[in-house]
């Protein structure tokens, strides 16, 4: 098929003629464009880098950015998260999953409700990080954090269990930045139930 | 017959009907809440004030308005009375005070509770309820009790409303279940601790409107909105036999009975309840055993119709432009443009 316009076999006539313009001496030698593309790479050399030497370098980011998942355990050292569903409900890529189960006498020190997430599961793969989760929550129990969730070679790797996602005593992840004030000044209110540990009740005498 | 009018809509409705099913019998948004009347439970009713109503106008031959508050499931109509019930900002008062009093000893618990989402308290709260509670004392406390093998009793969230002990006293045989103590005292209780065995205890589940009572087959399983509602029914010699099944996935994880509108018990075609046995209850838990009839349909506000895409009476596509199709189970549903079109799915 040919490229006249004329042509009666033409579907469209969006096609275009394709021009055979002959290059000058100049344009032959292609010296002159080496030239002129050399120069643009040499001078990035003394340019500032874009890149950072991730991971002995880190990016400053923001302390409320979205990354990795916490659940938090409460001062006295008890899981927040009382498998209540809200985050799952709420999430919009339907990434969180979890199983509840039934708090027994003596785990009230592991324990802050009568039920607890016994499986608490989120596919890293399919959340999208807009912590809708964290706003759900009803316990202050699911925080995102400034951490950046580690690459893997296999999927399963990337669904994050409660070994992954429950803070260590020892190593608690900071939150308070996520937190207006007001919301830390609700959370010193131990007029609300809900804000009653263990080790309140212990110095009531009521436990 | 006498003819009354409840926010300017008028019925005639049979001598000696209540305000409260006077409106039901209208329905929609004027019905007022109800926690304790139970309409299938004789002498249910006058606790708990919710349903409390305005009678501007007590009967065409003595217009005197009614100078309090009314409880509209215990104050039977009058020919040519007029009622308010949200349109009077007194009623809107009146409500939120009610709540707030049927709140001072509730938990907070919702997140733990079995009932989180079909809980009449909750959606009045909702509606009606302050964001904080003026109380200063401590909510009264205590420890969640077996009431026989499937029953648990949270007596902290009861509101007191008898419902239970109406079904003990009425559908089983031999009351095993009443109130204890007095006043801020008084609590639910099985006389001396005694379990419940007859085979319609598990109604007390149903006809519960917060989660004191709930399922112990079901406890902490999921939560109702990750169930999926199904309308089934089997031969039973003991009750009627019709349910619902709440699956997840493939398991049925708790069976009710059929509700209707006002969150009661659905009645038969004979008019009576559809109370089911414990049987059906706790131990038909295969699909097996059922029969299914179809799909339940679920209010398009409630939680429950989270990810349920049923497309109930069209509600969902905008207009007149739907089309029948019949369903596996031979329910008609309404769909919408497209629907059909293979394309679309």
């Amino acid at each position: 098929m040919t490229n006249d316009p004329n042509d009666e076999f033409m579907l469209t006539n969006r096609s275009k003629v394709v021009s055979k313009k002959q290059m000058t001496l100049m344009e032959r030698l292609y010296l002159p464009a080496i030239a002129n593309g050399m120069r643009i790479t040499f001078s990035h050399i003394f340019k500032r880098k874009a890149t950072v030497q991730y991971p002995e370098v880190l990016r400053p980011i923001a302390p409320v950015y979205r990354g990795l998942h916490v659940l938090k355990r409460d001062e006295a050292g008890a899981e927040r998260c009382t498998a209540c569903g809200l985050c799952a409900v709420a999430c919009p890529a339907e990434a969180i999953t979890m199983t509840a189960a039934e708090r027994k006498k003596g785990e009230e020190n592991l324990y802050r409700e009568e039920k607890y997430a016994a499986v608490y599961e989120i596919n890293m793969l399919r959340c999208i990080f807009c912590g809708l989760c964290e706003e759900a929550c009803p316990k202050e129990a699911i925080f995102l954090t400034d951490r950046i969730i580690p690459s893997n070679y296999g999927r399963n790797g990337f669904v994050f269990g409660k070994d992954k996602l429950v803070e260590t005593m020892d190593n608690p992840v900071d939150v308070t930045k996520r937190q207006t004030p007001a919301v830390i000044e609700f959370k010193k209110d131990k007029f609300h139930q809900h804000n009653i540990t263990i080790n309140d009740l212990v110095d009531l005498g009521e436990h | 017959m006498p003819i009354v009018t409840i926010d300017d809509f008028q019925i005639e409705v049979p001598e000696g009907t209540t305000i409260l099913n006077a409106a039901r019998m209208i329905g929609g948004d004027l019905v007022p809440p109800a926690m304790c009347y139970y309409s299938s439970l004789k002498g249910s009713g006058g606790y708990c004030r919710t349903c409390l109503v305005k009678v501007e106008q007590g009967s065409a031959k003595d217009p005197r308005p009614m100078p309090k508050l009314v409880p509209s499931c215990r104050t039977t109509v009058m020919d040519g009375m007029v009622v308010r019930n949200e349109t009077s900002p007194e009623v809107v008062e009146a409500r939120a005070g009610v709540t707030e009093f049927l709140l001072v000893n509730h938990p907070l618990d919702c997140p733990v509770c079995d009932q989180a989402g079909e809980c009449h308290l909750q959606d009045l709260g909702y509606k009606h309820g302050k964001l904080d509670t003026r109380s200063e004392f401590r909510r009264r406390t205590f420890e969640p009790i077996d009431i026989g093998e499937k029953v648990k009793l949270h007596m902290n969230r009861c509101i007191l409303c008898y419902r239970c002990v109406k079904v003990c006293e009425q559908i089983t045989d031999g009351r095993v279940h009443g109130v204890i103590g007095r006043g801020d005292h008084a609590e639910i209780s099985t006389y001396i601790e005694k379990a419940i065995d007859n085979d319609f205890s598990g109604n007390v589940i149903d006809v519960c409107p917060v989660g004191a009572l709930t399922d112990r087959t079901f406890r902490f399983k999921s939560r109702v909105w990750y169930t999926k509602p199904l309308e089934a029914h089997r031969n039973c010699d003991k009750c009627c036999g019709k349910v619902r099944l709440w699956y997840q996935g493939e398991e049925i994880l708790r069976v009710t009975a059929r509700k209707d509108e006002f969150g009661e018990v659905a009645k038969l075609e004979n008019g009576e309840a559809g109370w089911i046995c414990n049987e059906c209850r706790f131990d038909k838990k295969k699909t097996s055993d059922w029969v299914i009839d179809g799909v339940t349909h679920v209010d398009r506000h409630s939680v429950i119709s989270a990810n349920h895409y049923e497309t109930p009476e069209g509600e969902r596509f905008d207009d007149e432009k739907t089309e029948q199709r019949s369903l596996p189970h031979g329910e008609k549903v309404e769909l919408g443009v497209g629907a059909l079109d293979p394309n679309n799915v």
